[in-house]
């Protein structure tokens, strides 16, 4: 009921409307037209200068209510990342600039030189000098940025330092794998032929010998606070994007070809809450690719803890060759035969050590 | 040329003669297989409208879903049915809706609709042509464009769907029937729809190009072509182009769909299917096909947009347009650049970054022929005497956004930036006013300025101010915010961001955001209703020349039959700009130079 009677409300603002439009149409036409035209050529002169104004008190206000909800708020988490706030400062102080002078000068010419009966249009085709500014002008401004960015762009796309830490990121339809190469350092070959959802979920060879104390974590990665970690990336089905927005940074995840990206996390997880004061605050990592329907729900997390705690986790993780094989695994074999009522704890802290 | 030596002889019988010919035209060869580029213009713009409505429609429910993601409206459920169960638009509804919204407004309102209505109605009336080179390929090239429209109207009606992987339709996930329910049939029909599409395109570009080369009236040297006509052709060249490189990215997906080819397929293994056999394709490889077309696509929308707005800001400012040759130089920068700048679109897909940085420096250069439009617009306005129609509103509003918007694209060129920014609420925002909402103001700015050359009537003034100043700081409310959204790293397409730490903070911004969106949307209902109502009801036009405009189009009679003028072809003996020299408010094109006058 209520819907009729809202499409009847509806349907009636836009008869009256109508009905104003036409009358207004009747009223010119009974005044003189070319009257009315004056008329409505000052009008819409003044609402030139009005839109000005209001447009700039609009965009104060909008910036005083949305900047604290940016990530300009805060420090950026990364080293990237304080990189890209500086270059996005810089690049908005100058768009900026030219914004306020060109938008000012659009509306405000407008309303100046709107048509008056004695006025004398000026007859100016062309300038060479004038056009020869505003070509240079813009070409020099582009130069600098463009400088400044690709220096930054070498060093976001450039190697990582020789200390980095390694995680493989896989994305799937919908969530995220991280690999870790384990004591060895060195991930064990894979084929996405051997993926097998239950326990192989990235399809690591299990006959190469770097594999077997590969450790694989799903939704959740660890990275250590200060020491720079290098991803690389891949898909198992489409595409996917590894987005983390408080490192400013993102990189594609393409099945077929790997991709990587690097950074250095500034702050651990807990420092960010205070910093924030969002005791809820969690490194993100969005899916930014669309990547099926469940693409809004593709959610990761990166803790960023330090060594110790780093150390402490990792100590808890089993290699995934023991999961997918346990009756290789010595440790829990060992369990199994000495005693099989044996504290559960004992036999964690045992795999751990592996 | 032979149609045109047919078109003398048939005028040269006189008058009673024409008039016998109009007898003879059918309602079905007036208005339907008409050959008269005037209906074709006519039935692009009417096409385009449809769609662009539907198109609207389908961005405001899909704004429903993000301004209210936990409200139900049991009315949806009526209408879409087991999309909106229990009156929440689900997910697949989403992706399918966010998809055919992209692919519908970018492809059949900007393009089809931009191009189709405006190349077709201005290039023989402003060239002074008696029509197009080929009016009956200028036909197909609407019907194929119907049909196109067609194909995709059927797959919004197939079990599992529309297509819902965006509008760029990236595979593996518009290649893999079993990754998403969008991908099945509804995916067949959006790539026989765009590849209809293509064809139709190819069809009008071939005709506006070869007209514009060969069917100058005498006295019409290129360098007198008013700027709406050099835009067209420079678009239309960029359409041929890179139209068929589209195609050919389609047909490998089509191919890789059906035919078990790997062109774009490697290492895949999906959920509840297994493994697939494909190995060695890469799916970087579409990217590159698609945006070669995908970015000049971007200009093919936005030059028309700019020519027009350069005429109608010229003619409303009775001054001439400031610096012709240098809007020209311009005009050809910005279609030599569009080739070189595709894999700004890629910077994140793992680019090598020497030839990322190639491309950084090419967008970033875009940005010089942009600036020299801009000045050179606001120098048109400048000193001027200036008349606000409706058209020139619009005209003024889009320059207002192309600033806004052009800016921004500064930002997200510079690839360090990108890395940040890339598919997130800032490039929505970036986009849509530089190229969506400001294209539309093109557009809307051609309608209301030519309204009276197509049907002999006005549209009426006050529903158009209203409709502007609606539409105008409407988008602005819309868009503005959304580069906020964009500098937390809010990322596009997503259905809900209620599980987002991150995210979650803007749920009252985005309700404000779909709030003006239904009010905008619903002013441009008022527009509808003007333009329908005004082709039957509207004021007529007794002066030929309304505008006091110095184009041929106004050369001709109030309402032009096939053929445009009755007798000759005016002959022209200046350039289009010729507003307020020596004192004198407008010089027409096909008025002789005189003794005295001075050059410009």
């Amino acid at each position: 009921m209520s819907l009729y009677l809202s499409i009847a409300i509806i349907a009636l603002i836009y008869v009256v409307i109508f009905q104003i439009a036409k009358a207004s149409e009747y009223v010119s036409i009974l005044k003189g037209e070319e009257n009315s035209r004056k008329q409505n050529n000052k009008i819409n002169g003044f609402l030139m200068i009005v839109f000005l104004v209001l447009g700039f008190v609009g965009v104060y206000v909008c910036n005083d209510l949305l900047f604290d909800k940016t990530l300009l708020a805060h420090p950026a988490a990364s080293i990237q990342g304080e990189r890209v706030d500086q270059m996005l400062w810089i690049t908005l102080t100058i768009t900026g600039i030219v914004f306020i002078i060109t938008q000012i000068l659009l509306f405000w010419f407008s309303y100046k030189y709107q048509e008056q009966e004695n006025r004398k249009v000026f007859f100016f085709a062309h300038s060479t000098k004038l056009e020869l500014i505003w070509t240079a002008i813009p070409a020099i401004t582009l130069t600098v940025l463009v400088i400044f960015g690709l220096r930054n762009w070498f060093f976001f796309t450039g190697d990582a330092p020789k200390n980095a830490m390694v995680v493989e990121v896989t994305g799937k339809q919908f969530g995220w794998i991280f690999r870790y190469p384990g004591k060895d350092a060195v991930f064990g070959k894979k084929y996405y032929k051997n993926i097998d959802p239950a326990n192989n979920s990235v399809g690591i060879i299990w006959d190469d010998k770097y594999a077997q104390d590969d450790i694989l974590t799903e939704q959740t990665m660890y990275v250590v606070k200060g020491q720079p970690v290098k991803l690389i990336i891949g898909s198992r089905d489409v595409i996917h994007d590894v987005g983390l927005s408080a490192f400013r940074l993102k990189m594609d995840a393409v099945p077929g070809i790997p991709t990587t990206m690097w950074f250095t996390p500034k702050y651990t997880t807990k420092e960010m809450r205070e910093m924030t004061g969002n005791p809820n605050y969690t490194y993100e990592i969005s899916c930014d690719q669309l990547c099926g329907n469940g693409h809004y729900s593709m959610k990761g997390v990166i803790e960023v803890v330090e060594q110790e705690e780093y150390d402490l986790w990792m100590a808890k993780q089993k290699p995934q060759y023991f999961v997918a094989n346990p009756d290789k695994d010595p440790e829990a074999a060992k369990a199994a035969a000495t005693a099989a009522p044996a504290k559960d704890s004992t036999a964690k802290v045992a795999t751990a050590k592996m | 040329m032979s149609h045109e030596a047919v078109l003398h002889a048939h005028e040269s019988h006189g008058h009673d003669d024409h008039g016998h010919h109009e007898h003879h035209d059918t309602f079905l060869t007036k208005y339907v297989f008409s050959q008269d580029h005037k209906m074709i213009a006519k039935q692009f713009l009417i096409t385009g409208m449809v769609w662009a409505v539907l198109g609207g429609l389908m961005s405001v429910l899909f704004r429903l879903q993000l301004g209210y993601p936990d409200a139900s409206f049991p009315w949806l459920e009526s209408i879409l049915g087991k999309w909106a169960k229990g009156g929440q638009i689900t997910p697949e509804a989403y992706y399918a809706l966010v998809t055919t919204h992209g692919t519908v407004l970018v492809f059949f309102v900007l393009t089809a609709g931009l191009s189709g209505t405006f190349a077709n109605f201005l290039i023989p009336l402003q060239i002074g042509a008696r029509d197009m080179a080929s009016p009956f390929m200028n036909m197909l090239s609407y019907w194929f464009f119907l049909a196109a429209s067609i194909v995709m109207m059927s797959s919004l009606f197939v079990e599992t769907g529309p297509f819902s992987g965006g509008w760029v339709a990236y595979p593996p996930l518009s290649a893999l029937r079993d990754a998403s329910p969008g991908s099945k049939s509804g995916m067949d029909l959006w790539i026989i729809s765009m590849a209809l599409f293509v064809v139709s395109s190819l069809l009008g570009g071939l005709n506006y190009i070869a007209t514009i080369l060969n069917m100058r009236t005498k006295g019409m040297s290129m360098t007198r072509l008013p700027l709406t006509i050099w835009a067209l052709f420079f678009t239309a060249v960029l359409g041929v182009l890179s139209f068929p490189v589209l195609l050919s990215g389609f047909i490998l997906l089509i191919f890789d769909r059906n035919f078990g080819t790997s062109f774009y397929l490697s290492d895949i293994f999906v959920n509840g299917v297994g493994a697939l056999s494909n190995e060695g394709g890469s799916a970087i490889l579409y990217q590159h096909l698609f945006w070669f077309l995908g970015h000049p696509e971007v200009y093919i929308i936005l030059l028309p947009a700019m020519g027009m707005v350069s005429e109608i800001m010229s003619v409303n400012s009775r001054k001439p347009i400031f610096g012709y040759m240098a809007m020209l130089g311009s005009l050809f920068a910005i279609a030599v650049l569009a080739f070189l700048v595709w894999a700004h679109h890629m910077f994140v897909t793992g680019l090598n970054p020497f030839l990322g940085s190639v491309f950084v420096l090419l967008t970033l250069l875009i940005a010089v022929p942009s600036a020299i439009k801009v000045f050179n617009w606001l120098t048109t306005l400048w000193r001027g005497n200036i008349r606000f129609t409706p058209g020139m509103l619009f005209a003024i509003g889009f320059v207002s956004l192309f600033i806004s918007g052009g800016l921004t694209g500064i930002w997200l060129g510079n690839a360090a930036l990108d890395i940040h920014l890339h598919d997130t609420y800032f490039v929505i925002a970036h986009f849509h006013i530089v190229m969506g909402v400001a294209s539309m103001f093109g557009m809307f700015a051609g309608v209301y300025h030519w309204f009276p050359k197509m049907y002999g009537r006005y549209l009426n003034n006050s529903l158009g101010y209203m409709h502007f100043w609606v539409t105008l700081a409407g988008a602005y409310m819309i868009f503005w915010p959304m580069h906020y959204e964009g500098l937390a790293g809010m990322p596009r397409r997503y259905f809900d961001f209620s599980i987002w730490e991150s995210f979650k903070q803007f749920a009252e911004l985005n309700r404000f955001i779909s709030t003006v969106a239904m009010i905008v949307f619903a002013a441009q209902l008022l527009f509808i209703i003007n333009f329908f109502y005004s082709i039957f009801k509207g004021r007529k036009v007794t002066d030929p020349n309304p505008w006091k405009s110095n184009t041929l189009e106004w050369t001709t009679p109030i309402n032009p039959g096939h053929g445009n003028w009755p007798g000759e072809i005016p002959e022209v003996h200046r350039w289009p700009y010729d507003y307020g020299k020596d004192g004198v408010d407008f010089i027409p094109q096909d008025v002789p130079v005189g003794d005295h006058e001075s050059s410009h």
